[in-house]
């Protein structure tokens, strides 16, 4: 199943994220360089992850695993075999189910397996260009594996070239912004505050206006 | 394929490479004899240059519809970076889309030698049919700016642009030194060329602002002292690129030297006007697309109807 991931990406991410949109992305070299690591993103569009899946390097792809919502891409067959399959999505129940236990299990599996977790701590698209709260899921991992870096990542102009609701891409270029790593710092506020200060100063680069 | 270039158009095309090596050479030398300073900028304008430059070849080399879709895809590269530069509307998500494919429907009406149809399509037709699409989503709210500003950056980046393109598919009959081909050349060479010695003469001598609000780094001096240069020049390259009389080579350099200046503040005040410094980053060292094609957008579309008058 790596070779479909790495096809999927090289066929279809490449040419849609490089050609198609164009990116212009900021200190690329702070990017973990391999796993375990987690990489934490503003969320605005489904062309964020294959965004994020073109910053690594394409034989790396099948160890660079997208944490996404189960209820909506396990929602029928054929979603969920291309999800499992050829995003290689880590399914994430975003409403806790009384009976299963600990929702993160399988991101924890993979940071011990040395994967590259992208995540998108706003957990769901929501309005195009907007910043929505974050969940603190994220705080789990971090404190669980306090060696593993959590990198910030802001993207722009995603949500203007295909927002939630619509299915045709539009071109625009898109700014990617990589932040410093943060580590677990022993407090879930202290922390997730770290983040979204992070990701809001990563935001403030920006020379463009915003989308209105 | 073709690959047989004019003569002449592979002999400028020669010297266009030289003129780059000398001056890359002389940038590295530069760089060697004062260590201390920084030639980041230049070192990277270079760079472009080269870009450029194998960009023009690929596209000449070809058959014309190799070319076609190279200027399509700048006339692409050129219209993303203005659409991402400009607010635009939620609600337009599908009128930007239909903006995109006026691109290349433009130029197949190129390839097809059309030029009725090249020459009204975007002023005409899509100028009517994207409002009429607004109208059918029915967000009034800044529909005048909305509507204004796609259609502003489709005439400058695909409909001005395009002329280049058109340069190629006139008849050969028309200019018997080297074709279209050879006037591309002219046409874009002495645009670059101008830009640069603008540059070079308001570093040198500039004193008195030309355009203080706009771009306060332009001067009377480096306008004349680049306009001057361009003349010159296209009185020298005229007899071996193009079918242009002594007067009327004077008049084409004129013509490319100060619409290359106009078509140049135009964007810098667009640029102003979002508040960027540089229209993207895709090319290192002179920001991004627009900032190359600025004074293109000018002049290609005026210098393609001063040889069409004369000539066709």
């Amino acid at each position: 199943m790596s070779l479909l991931r790495i096809l999927f990406v090289a066929l279809v991410a490449y040419p849609v994220v490089l050609v198609m949109l164009g990116l212009n992305v900021r200190n690329r070299a702070r990017l973990p360089r391999g796993g375990p690591a987690i990489v934490a993103a503003n969320h605005n569009s489904h062309l964020d992850t294959l965004v994020l899946f073109t910053l690594f390097p394409l034989l790396s792809i099948p160890r660079v695993r997208p944490v996404a919502a189960a209820d909506y891409f396990l929602a029928n067959r054929f979603i969920a075999w291309f999800a499992l399959n050829v995003i290689g999505i880590i399914p994430l129940q975003r409403k806790r189910a009384a009976a299963s236990g600990d929702p993160l299990a399988a991101c924890y599996a993979a940071l011990e397996r040395g994967e590259v977790l992208l995540i998108f701590p706003e957990g769901s698209r929501g309005e195009p260009e907007q910043m929505s709260e974050l969940k603190s899921g994220i705080a789990n991992l971090a404190a669980r594996f306090p060696a593993v870096p959590v990198v910030p990542v802001f993207m722009h102009g995603l949500g203007k070239s295909m927002p939630r609701g619509e299915w045709l891409p539009v071109p625009f270029f898109c700014d990617v912004f990589v932040g410093l790593p943060l580590h677990w710092n022993g407090e879930r506020k202290l922390f997730m505050d770290g983040l979204q200060d992070s990701l809001r100063a990563l935001r403030k680069k920006l020379a463009a206006p915003d989308h209105n | 394929m073709k690959f047989h270039l004019p003569p002449q158009v592979m002999h400028a095309l020669i010297g266009a490479f030289a003129l780059l090596i000398i001056a890359s050479i002389v940038a590295m030398l530069l760089a060697h004899l004062n260590p201390q300073r920084d030639y980041t900028e230049l070192r990277l304008r270079l760079k472009t240059w080269w870009l450029i430059i194998g960009v023009f070849c690929f596209a000449v080399a070809f058959d014309n519809d190799v070319s076609l879709v190279v200027f399509a895809f700048v006339s692409f590269l050129a219209f993303k970076e203005y659409l991402s530069l400009i607010p635009t509307r939620r609600a337009d998500h599908r009128v930007l889309f239909w903006a995109y494919l006026s691109i290349p429907i433009q130029y197949y009406w190129i390839s097809i030698e059309w030029y009725g149809m090249f020459i009204i399509f975007i002023p005409v037709f899509v100028f009517l049919f994207l409002p009429m699409r607004m109208v059918l989503i029915g967000e009034t709210q800044g529909f005048l700016r909305a509507a204004g500003t796609v259609h502003w950056g489709l005439m400058t980046t695909v409909f001005s642009l395009s002329h280049m393109a058109y340069l190629l598919a006139l008849p050969a009959a028309g200019n018997p030194a080297g074709g279209g081909d050879a006037l591309l050349f002219y046409l874009v060479f002495l645009t670059q060329i101008n830009d640069v010695a603008q540059y070079v003469w308001g570093k040198l001598f500039g004193r008195h602002k030309v355009s203080p609000t706009v771009s306060p780094n332009k001067t009377f001096e480096g306008l004349v002292g680049g306009v001057a240069t361009t003349v010159v020049l296209a009185v020298a390259l005229a007899p071996w690129l193009t079918p242009f009389t002594r007067y009327e080579s004077v008049a084409a350099g004129l013509l490319i030297g100060v619409f290359g200046f106009i078509g140049d503040v135009t964007i810098s005040a667009i640029k102003r006007d979002i508040g960027v410094k540089d229209s993207g980053t895709l090319l290192p060292g002179h920001g991004g697309i627009l900032d190359r094609l600025d004074s293109l957008t000018c002049t290609a579309p005026l210098f393609f109807h001063f040889v069409r008058y004369l000539h066709y």
